[in-house]
């Protein structure tokens, strides 16, 4: 109990002297992670939309896989993509192993079947006649695209929260792509297990306290949003 | 109407803003230095190096006399030498002599160094259950424990769990045979949380040891027998059968690894903070020489 205060008190002195490296791995942490969810928002929410949709052969299967990849262990996948992007593996050409760009790779894996699955899901929970209507009301497809995804929005919002909070918390995958370099490719959770390892517990105590905040601010800008969408309704 | 639909343009905005933060975050250049190589390198080692803080004040120093950016990859020493084997490393910093010498056989590591040497201690409860301290040699010392237990292994294929494998062995012991053996599977640093929390026995280095004192109860129960010795070798990762090895770059770290500036530096880290040098620097000595 006395470490938990200890760390909660070195978290604040921290947090108020402005400590550089700190806020270096906390606006890292943002960075990578906030592109990862980017990227799944912009392949997932077309995605999910067309396994909501979409009248094709084997789409049960494909959510169900979907599913699947909702449950997949994060370090699993920073596994697969390190064998993948690794000098000796097929993309080692590349060089994209220990970079910020190999985290964002195989964050964007780990999020983009949350929001593909959560986007579904979203849609699915529509009016199924609503397509139809927009249309007889003469909405072009863009136009009906993008009205659907206003009515879909509060989904879409815990799509991308799902997602975010999936890849900012977690410490395998990031761990194996990206090498926890100090400086270049250390993130909160990897910065987390060194401090550990070290034995400095009240600084990773005060990295663990940084990034709750931060997963909590982040949510709760869009909690907000999406309050606010659902009172305006 | 308008104001709903701006609500979340910020929003993504925000999200869009992400992959710049990317680029700033990742524009820091190395300074020069006189012997500009530039580049970038991966460095295959073992956690002890890393935990106990050396490379914190070693990396920088390479980089601001090369320009050669250095990927640290600390691992045990099993996987750092699996990594040199398939030309996924540059160059490789470990301490398993026996395993070394597999990847120096197979032509995969060259133009080896010796570095540096600290040693393993055994650690254990205070109260020392089971006597390990009156032990007279390092063998009666694993015959103590094996009854007695618990032990807390690595187990992690690394450079010392190979160490405690090889320890046990000579000591004539089967490993099923020890008495509440556990194996963490993780770094020096949480195996030692572990035993300290079972109040268990484990074998370490004494670097990782002295960097974690201060949170620990354990305490050295046996020390100073010659195969305690934890050596250290810096090796480049074979050019010729590894095309993709920046072979200038490792060829330019294993020289400073052995620089007498580097070596200085290498023998006095620790000082200040524990006391004693958690590291002795030996390039240029030869093998059978240490520990003497």
């Amino acid at each position: 109990m006395e470490a938990l205060w200890e760390g909660l008190k070195e978290a604040v002195r921290l947090i108020a002297e402005g400590d550089a490296e700190l806020r270096d791995i906390a606006l890292r942490t943002i960075a990578v992670s906030g592109t990862a969810t980017l990227l799944a928002m912009l392949a997932g929410v077309p995605l999910g939309y067309a396994l909501a949709r979409g009248r094709f052969r084997g789409r049960t299967v494909l959510l169900g896989v979907v599913n699947t990849g909702m449950g997949m262990p994060p370090v699993v996948m920073g596994l697969i993509v390190w064998l993948l992007l690794v000098r000796s593996g097929p993309f080692g050409g590349l060089e994209l192993i220990y970079t910020k760009r190999a985290m964002v790779i195989a964050q964007f894996l780990i999020a983009t079947p949350l929001v593909v699955g959560f986007t579904a899901a979203a849609v699915q929970a529509l009016p199924r006649d609503l397509p139809d209507l927009l249309a007889v009301l003469g909405a072009s497809r863009l136009r009906s695209l993008l009205l659907l995804a206003r009515e879909a929005q509060l989904g879409l919002l815990a799509a991308i929260m799902a997602g975010f909070g999936a890849v900012v918390s977690e410490v395998g995958a990031s761990m194996t792509v990206g090498g926890n370099l100090q400086g270049n490719t250390r993130v909160l959770t990897t910065a987390i297990v060194t401090e550990t390892s070290r034995g400095n517990n009240n600084r990773a105590i005060a990295l663990g306290i940084i990034l709750l905040a931060m997963a909590f601010v982040v949510n709760l800008l869009l909690t907000m949003v999406q309050q606010r969408r659902a009172a305006g309704r | 109407m308008t104001k709903r639909q701006l609500a979340p343009a910020w929003l993504f905005a925000l999200l869009a803003a992400a992959p710049l933060l990317v680029v700033a975050c990742g524009g820091e250049a190395a300074t020069p230095g006189e012997a500009e190589i530039g580049g970038s390198m991966i460095l295959a080692t073992t956690t002890s190096t890393q935990d106990s803080g050396l490379l914190d004040v070693l990396v920088p120093m390479f980089e601001r006399q090369t320009g050669v950016e250095v990927k640290v990859i600390a691992v045990g020493t099993g996987a750092a030498l699996e990594m040199a084997g398939k030309g996924d490393a540059d160059v490789a910093l470990t301490h398993a002599l026996a395993s070394e010498k597999k990847y120096v056989d197979s032509g995969d590591l060259v133009e080896g160094e010796l570095v540096m040497h600290n040693d393993f201690i055994l650690v254990g409860p205070k109260d020392d259950p089971a006597r390990v301290k009156e032990a007279k040699d390092l063998d009666a010392a694993m015959q103590a424990i094996a009854p007695i237990g618990p032990f807390i292994s690595r187990g992690d294929n690394s450079g010392t769990h190979s160490k405690e494998l090889s320890l046990w062995k000579a000591a004539g012991i089967e490993l099923s045979a020890v008495k509440n053996r556990e194996e963490t599977g993780q770094g020096m640093g949480a195996t030692l949380n572990v035993a300290d929390q079972k109040q268990g026995y484990t074998l370490t280095d004494r670097a990782t040891y002295l960097a974690l004192k201060k949170n620990l109860s354990l305490e050295v129960v046996f020390e100073g027998a010659a195969p305690l010795l934890n050596i250290y070798h810096v090796y480049v990762v074979n050019p010729e059968k590894h095309p993709k090895v920046k072979a200038a770059q490792a060829r330019a770290f294993v020289a400073f690894m052995v620089a007498p500036e580097t070596q200085k530096v290498i023998g006095e880290f620790g000082k200040a903070e524990f006391g004693e040098p958690l590291f002795v620097a030996d390039a240029g000595k030869k093998l059978e020489d240490l520990g003497r």
